[in-house]
């Protein structure tokens, strides 16, 4: 059963990269999506198997690196966590390839799309499985490959091709602080296989390790590299750059790959570490104060951006900020919870998207849009249901995780935690905000697109709606369904079991009710406050914005953070690479080296031709001469 | 097992190359076409088949041929072990491959590139295998003389220069050497390798044995500073030599660093460990940002071999398990890799005869087999989880953390680097819009030139996933040789104290 999950998107992908042509696009669409679908559907199978009979297995695929004391294995290891994972990434993914059908349609490199999607799926399989670090990575590595591949998918678009570089790049850049991680694992205790390295995790936790002239604990070192690794791929604060450029990709990616799967993977490295950070209180402040910044930062840029798409990857990676806060202050579970739920409703929100950019032609600006509830009227409620989840609203499913984040953040009782939970009851108001100002742009006020009249606006086909539907409903229902599951008070007995490690384990108190109530009734509130500036009295923002000059172009331009980096690594690397080149490898080695040598022969043999001038007499002179040296010296001695 | 199946390696494409020679063909030269062919390919099952009955439980040599040669001096001795098996089968893989490329693309004087090609894989194969300095060190610097060839007559416009500087260069280093395995027989009294490791060599002449043997074997690997022939030896080499030069003629220098200067000399070898460190460091990073401004294709890859060379001096003096097995794997993959690359500048050269990065763009649209292949190789040399650059890379900075972790970080850095030069360098090739309107009517792979790329993709991309034959062969014999290397160290320091 574990290998049709994992091998089917593989072998979907294979078929249509290769043989896509041959196959034709309606074949390949039809078959990537089947296969995937199977797959979904055996996960969900593998997931109820966890949940009724807490199934857990680790089967041994193929043996990979074995070298020395290091031995590697594909693996396929079935646990709580990875089936919570599995069934994200399959069910998602199966959406999403369905709406691509409808939302590729005018695209000519079907097969190819199709393909990249299942090898993608596939990539992050082979990630949430893995049982041993090295897997990980390679899923990790292949995760981002294929965003690359993705996001550089119009590639024609020079937008697209920087964007695609950027985010290859960035990762890299994470994933640097991930391979050293592995090697610093590698290094204290012998082994990259989970369980061997937990096992060893608590006597090593009273060591010391002396690095690059520090003493220092290594498991502190090892978590911090390692969350280095997660902020890469979950776009976190200093390494988020990538995510809202990578929003050049067509949009089913961006739900599947940036907002839903591959962006969680760094929640789900966390949590799966779970034992080691439990043993690092300083490395789970570091993920609790990154976590909550960017949940406040990405909000803020989110509130001022104009690119329908745009405004969603800055509340995504505001919501993965929520996601490792929770994790940060020791609540793994309810990480978890909301990486499940926000794949749904985020999901929702990019293919309602895409199905708005779909509608307008390729326009992304939510300038250009407004007033077409009626005209859209699928979408329109579709992103609602999204959009209401997402902020929170009461006994929907974003309301059951993002609270609990906060609850517990206010539980855990220390000075750093309540900090956070007020930074996260703040974001969910800046959340609320946008996301209705999102809303009420796109479909209220009035028609304002030049280019395209209201009239050829119309609703997509079918088979992007359905998707949509499904995701709604699980924007609605998950929540309540999953809550005692996942962060019940006796949820770690009874389903995640030994996937999550806790040493103390979680608060089962109740906060004040006053701080429970907090919370939704900003987000309730805060609706019609919106509505009223955005719909009715459309100049408070401007005035606001005018008011606010630097601080809204520091939002607005995205806090700098490109033209930063652009200056410190991309010029500079430029310019001592010609350095190097031109002056160090041209004017001094080569120079010194071989062409100096080559010119100092050609200036001696040019001398000594001159010796050979032909007449007798000369030589016999030098002759002379020298044995005249010869016997002077032969005299002395 | 009395028959001499080294020999037969080693003579095989001799023998075919007096063939072509002798070969009063017609116009066409179908005859030497089929007889290279033929003899390149034979020689690559009889590898194929050596690697198979190779046993590779044992770290000794084994198919030892030993001959008198100059009674009393010199032996003809070869025989391979785990360590150089690999490289025997990768250059007899990788020479048919040439003589397809270079048949279907060489049109002046075919038959001399054939039986330069044919004589360069005789030498190359009789590297691996010797197993006595002096022999040795004829194939090695025999091995320069006709790819100083191929680039002097088949190069580009500045083929002269090129072809000089890359012989001053490598015969500075190779004099070196011959002093020093001169000196060696005088020390020790004899050439035989096998002797010489029972023996050992006098401490006191090591750090000068090592630092001749180490001229040689640097300029050759290349390491910075010495490197600069090789981006001038690349750009103006044909196709087939870049090939050569890059898949094969490279290698053996890391082979001559792990049997040599590491067999031969362990004290001295731990002594320089700092300055092997610092210049692989230092040629990881430096080439790579240089890497990152070419506008020459074949010359950024070039630079990018220097990088890639430069972990493979790392992980062969981590002196572990996996930093030197790193490094077989990282030299095998190079080989499949920068061949293949300079094969995808090839097909574009012979096609539009520049190499500029800004005279193309946009090729995707019209070559889509080219786009695949092409990405195929740069994730390679990326060093992505499942190519074979991977997983050497991977073990090379493993065994470096090992070491030291400072070193480790830096040559990180690079791996960050690599992805910068290469993705920047499709892009700008591959991806866009046609803007050369030249470019419109570029075709697609012909036939040999799709046998050739995924012949050698196949093999980077399946030992990416399954290294296990690889880590098999050279498991034992690296074992031995760690396990020999640490012993010499402790006799010598227990001497010491």
């Amino acid at each position: 059963m574990e290998y049709i999950v994992i091998f089917l998107p593989l072998l979907g992908a294979f078929f249509s990269g290769f043989f896509g042509n041959l196959i034709g696009n309606k074949f390949s669409q039809i078959l990537t999506s089947a296969f995937v679908s199977i797959s979904a559907i055996f996960s969900i199978l593998i997931f109820y198997n966890v949940l009724t009979n807490n199934y857990e297995s680790n089967l041994i695929v193929a043996k990979w690196i074995n070298s020395g004391a290091l031995n590697v294995n594909w693996s396929i290891k079935i646990d709580a966590l990875s089936s919570v994972m599995l069934v994200v990434v399959t069910f998602v993914s199966s959406l999403v390839h369905i709406y691509s059908i409808g939302y590729m349609s005018h695209d000519p490199h079907k097969p190819r799309f199709m393909s990249y999607l299942s090898l993608f799926t596939f990539s992050m399989l082979t990630l949430v499985t893995s049982d041993n670090f090295l897997q990980l990575f390679f899923g990790w590595e292949g995760v981002g490959l294929c965003s690359y591949f993705l996001i550089g998918f119009w590639f024609k678009r020079e937008t697209a091709n920087a964007a695609a570089i950027k985010a290859f790049l960035v990762n890299r850049v994470g994933d640097f602080g991930l391979a050293l991680g592995i090697f610093l694992i590698f290094y204290m205790c012998g082994t990259i296989n989970y369980d061997e390295v937990f096992q060893q995790i608590s006597t090593l936790s009273q060591s010391e390790l002396n690095f690059v002239g520090i003493n220092l604990n290594p498991i502190n070192l090892i978590c911090v590299l390692l969350f280095i690794g997660a902020m890469g791929k979950s776009a976190q604060l200093f390494l988020h750059t990538w995510l809202p450029d990578a929003m050049e990709g067509p949009t089913p990616v961006s739900a599947l790959i940036h907002a839903a799967t591959m962006v969680t993977a760094g929640v789900f490295l966390v949590v799966r570490c779970s034992p080691i950070y439990e043993y690092s209180p300083l490395a789970l402040a570091l993920v609790t104060i990154v976590g909550m910044t960017t949940a406040l930062f990405a909000a803020t840029i989110a509130l001022v951006q104009n690119d329908i798409k745009k405004i969603i990857a800055y509340s995504t990676c505001s919501q993965l900020g929520y996601m490792f806060f929770a994790a940060g202050v020791g609540a793994y579970n309810v990480a978890m919870f909301h990486l499940f739920t926000h794949a749904f409703f985020k999901a929702l929100l990019f293919l309602g998207a895409g199905s708005v950019i779909h509608s307008f032609k390729d326009e992304q600006d939510i300038n250009l849009m407004g007033g077409v509830n009626r005209k859209l009227p699928y979408t329109y409620v579709l992103m609602l249901i999204g959009t209401l989840a997402l902020t929170g609203f009461p006994l929907l499913s974003g309301f059951y995780s993002k609270d609990a984040i906060i609850e517990f953040a206010y539980l855990k009782g220390t000075n750093l935690s309540y900090i956070a939970a007020s930074v996260g009851i703040f974001t969910a108001l800046l959340t609320s905000i946008y996301s209705w100002r999102l809303i009420f742009k796109t479909f209220h006020g009035k028609y304002n697109n030049p280019n395209v009249s209201i009239n050829e606006i119309h609703e997509s086909p079918a088979v992007m709606i359905i998707p949509l539907m499904i995701l709604a409903l699980g924007s609605i229902l998950i929540g309540l369904i999953f809550k005692d599951l996942f962060i019940g008070p006796d949820s770690f007995n009874k389903f995640w079991k030994s996937s999550i490690f806790l040493i103390n384990p979680l608060s089962t108190e109740h906060p004040p009710l006053w701080f429970l109530l907090t919370t939704p009734i900003i987000v309730t509130f805060s609706i019609p406050f919106t509505f009223y500036i955005f719909v009715k009295k459309t100049k408070i923002p401007s005035l606001i914005a005018e008011a606010n000059k630097p601080l809204y172009n520091f939002f607005k331009n995205k806090w700098y953070f490109d033209e930063l980096y652009d200056f410190i690594f991309v010029q500079q690397s430029k310019k001592i690479g010609l350095f190097f080149w031109k002056k160090i490898d041209g004017s001094i080695i080569d120079k010194f080296g071989p062409d100096g040598i080559s010119l100092l022969i050609k200036k001696i043999s040019n001398k000594a031709v001159k010796f050979q001038s032909g007449f007798i007499y000369q030589y016999a002179f030098i002759m002379l001469l020298g044995f005249s040296v010869f016997l002077t010296i032969l005299i002395i001695n | 097992m009395n028959f001499p199946i080294l020999s037969s390696l080693i003579l095989l494409p001799l023998i075919g190359s007096f063939f072509i020679f002798f070969n009063k063909s017609s116009e066409k030269n179908r005859t030497i076409k089929y007889v290279s062919i033929f003899i390149t390919f034979s020689n690559f099952l009889l590898a194929l088949y050596l690697w198979y009955i190779f046993d590779k439980t044992i770290s000794d040599f084994q198919f030892i041929e030993d001959r008198e040669w100059i009674s009393g001096l010199i032996n003809y001795k070869v025989g391979i072990d785990g360590i150089s098996i690999l490289f025997v089968v990768l250059t007899a893989f990788i020479t048919p491959l040439c003589v397809i490329s270079v048949i279907s693309t060489i049109k002046y004087r075919l038959k001399d590139f054939l039986i330069a090609i044919l004589i360069m894989e005789s030498l190359m194969i009789g590297v691996f295998c010797s197993l006595d300095l002096v022999v040795f060190y004829l194939f090695f610097e025999g091995g320069l003389i006709p790819m100083f060839l191929i680039i002097g007559i088949w190069g580009g416009e500045r083929r002269v220069y090129s072809a000089f500087k890359f012989f001053l260069y490598t015969l500075l280093g190779s004099v070196l050497m011959l002093v020093a395995i001169i000196s060696i027989y005088w020390i020790a009294g004899t050439t035989d390798v096998q002797e010489l490791y029972k023996i050992g060599i006098d401490q006191k002449y090591q750090n000068l044995l090592w630092l001749a043997f180490f001229s040689s074997f640097a300029v050759k690997t290349p390491m910075w500073p010495v490197h600069t022939w090789l981006p001038d030896a690349h750009v103006e080499a044909p196709t087939a030599g870049s090939v050569l030069l890059a898949a094969i003629l490279l290698k053996m220098a890391g082979y001559g660093f792990i049997r040599f200067s590491i067999g031969l000399f362990p004290v001295a070898s731990e002594y320089f460990v700092p300055l092997v460190y610092v210049l692989s460091i230092i040629a990881i990073i430096y080439t790579s940002l240089v890497a990152l401004m070419q506008d020459d294709m074949k010359k950024l890859i070039a630079y990018s071999s220097v990088a890639h060379m430069g972990f493979v001096t790392l992980g062969i003096f981590t002196m572990t398990q996996q930093g030197i097995e790193g490094s077989i794997i990282q030299m095998i993959s190079h080989g499949l890799i920068s061949a293949a690359l300079f094969l995808c500048v090839g097909v574009i050269y012979d096609r539009r005869h520049t190499r500029q990065i800004k005279d193309y763009g946009g090729l995707v649209s019209v070559m889509p087999k080219y786009a695949i292949l092409f990405m195929i190789f740069t994730l390679g040399a990326v060093g992505l989880p499942g190519t074979t650059g991977f997983v050497g890379e991977f073990l090379i900075l493993l065994g470096a953390f090992k070491k030291s972790f400072i070193v480790a970080i830096f040559a990180s850095i690079g791996v960050i680097l690599s992805a910068a030069y290469m993705l920047w360098l499709y892009r700008r090739v591959v991806f866009g819009k046609i803007v050369n309107a030249d470019l419109k009517n570029i075709v697609d792979l012909n036939k040999s030139e799709k046998i050739i790329l995924w012949t050698l993709a196949i093999p980077s991309i399946f030992y990416g996933f399954y290294p296990e034959p690889i880590f098999n062969t050279i498991d034992v014999s690296i074992n031995s040789l760690i396990q020999t290397y640490n012993a010499n160290l402790d006799i010598y320091f227990a001497g010491k104290n």
